[in-house]
């Protein structure tokens, strides 16, 4: 790893001040960013360690009861703070890797990383959360829809950390994952939630683009929610699927119908 | 070059940093506590497992820095106080549940954590539980026979996988 200056703020304002350096870096857990630097695909000047902002970490219930969790908030905490209000994003968060690596790796940084085989991605996408970043002009709040823009491609500004996340709480939803065994990502991965006014599909592991809604998927849903209603579907298109080693395009796009038919039976 | 102190087996210990300095460098470079092995150095196979603030973590993944104050737990502070192996150390060597030993340390920690939130594990959820750790010779069925052991439950039930 290159060398460089640790600086561990301990509240969100030293955090943005920090990172107003020159190529300054935020850290989360650093379950992904340290190996990458390690492996000198990644360098910085200045890294920002989020580990102490206390304000960051946590879940609570806002006013219009959406769960809203800290992006601080590490994998394992989340789980736990999840389990009784939202059981599926509970469930996703204490999947995720290993014990160790869900004992630090944090929620928002998983959000703000962006990898096309997160978990995260597709439980905030699935759940139509808001996503509220704060930079040095100040907070503002982002649609899931908006947020995702391409692989490890988001919409936050240079300098902006995600503080929180605001996720409405389904009827029903489910997460489902075709685990790759060496890496434990997701190969593919359905996030389905029942909401009263429609479903969302959100699918992570296939898409070079990242993550994105399956809406044929959805619109067959809203009308039937049920396992059959998905086989019905054609496949969505192989033409912007990951092919690689651990699977082809098709065999991808093959999976997005088999981990959302599953994700629809697990949610009930 | 910061000092960086952090409680480490309960005991205050300081060594020289800086900001890129691993945990895992910290404890073996820095105090000389050499039980916690560097496998594969990229956070898959948790040889390098130790306990920071009670929660696993894989000390080549978290930064010496951050752990400033921090309480520290590794192998070397899995023994008994009169320095005869602990509970979940000798139940790996009743079970032989090790060969080359490399994992070993990091397989020890990983179960200690385990215990302490599922004091009962089942045979499955140690299985889980193992899942960031790797053992490239034993095919881990003796070291869950020697989890279910320290967990006080019967192993002749546990089958080869």
């Amino acid at each position: 790893m290159y060398d460089f200056q640790l600086v561990k703020p301990s509240s969100v304002a030293e955090a943005i001040e920090a990172l107003g350096a020159e190529d300054a870096q935020a850290l989360g857990g650093g379950q992904t960013l340290l190996p990458t630097m390690k492996a000198r695909l990644a360098q910085t000047d200045t890294l920002v360690s989020l580990a102490h902002v206390e304000e960051m970490k946590g879940v609570c219930t806002d006013d219009a009861g959406r769960l809203c969790v800290g992006g601080g908030t590490t994998h394992a905490a989340a789980a736990e703070a999840l389990k009784s209000d939202y059981p599926a994003l509970s469930s996703l968060a204490a999947r995720i890797g290993d014990p160790a690596v869900r004992a630090r790796g944090t929620m928002g940084g998983s959000v703000a990383n962006d990898d096309p085989s997160a978990c995260w991605p597709a439980g905030v996408l699935g759940s139509g959360a808001t996503v509220v970043a704060a930079g040095k002009s100040g907070t503002r709040e982002i649609g899931a829809d908006d947020f995702f823009q391409g692989m490890f491609t988001t919409a936050l500004e240079e300098g902006e950390i995600i503080t929180e996340i605001r996720f409405p709480v389904p009827e029903k939803a489910a997460y489902e994952k075709m685990i790759q065994p060496a890496s434990r990502f997701p190969l593919v991965a359905a996030y389905v939630a029942k909401f009263a006014d429609g479903v969302r599909v959100a699918i992570t592991g296939a898409s070079s683009d990242g993550v994105f809604r399956w809406t044929e998927a959805e619109t067959a849903l809203s009308q039937d929610f049920s396992a059959e209603a998905v086989k019905g579907l054609a496949a969505p298109d192989a033409g912007g699927m990951i092919s690689d080693l651990h699977g082809s395009a098709e065999y991808r796009a093959h999976l997005c119908k088999v981990m959302t038919a599953r994700a629809v039976k697990a949610a009930g | 070059m910061t000092v960086t102190t952090m409680t480490v087996n309960g005991k205050s210990r300081s060594a020289p940093t800086e900001g890129r300095t691993l945990l895992v460098d910290f404890l073996r470079e820095g105090l000389r506590l050499t039980g916690t092995h560097v496998g594969c150095d990229t956070s898959q196979c948790g040889a390098c497992l130790v306990h920071v603030d009670g929660q696993p973590a894989k000390a080549c993944t978290v930064l010496a820095q951050e752990c400033e104050g921090a309480e520290v737990t590794t192998i070397e502070g899995m023994a008994n106080a009169d320095g005869s192996l602990g509970k979940i150390q000798q139940a790996f060597q009743d079970y032989h549940g090790l060969q080359c030993g490399f994992c070993t340390p990091g397989m020890v920690m990983a179960a200690a954590s385990l215990l302490k939130e599922n004091p009962r594990p089942s045979e499955q959820e140690v299985r889980h539980y193992l899942e960031g750790n790797i053992c490239r010779c034993t095919g881990y069925h003796n070291i869950v026979k020697a989890i279910m052991a320290a967990s006080g439950q019967q192993v002749e039930a546990v089958a080869a996988e």
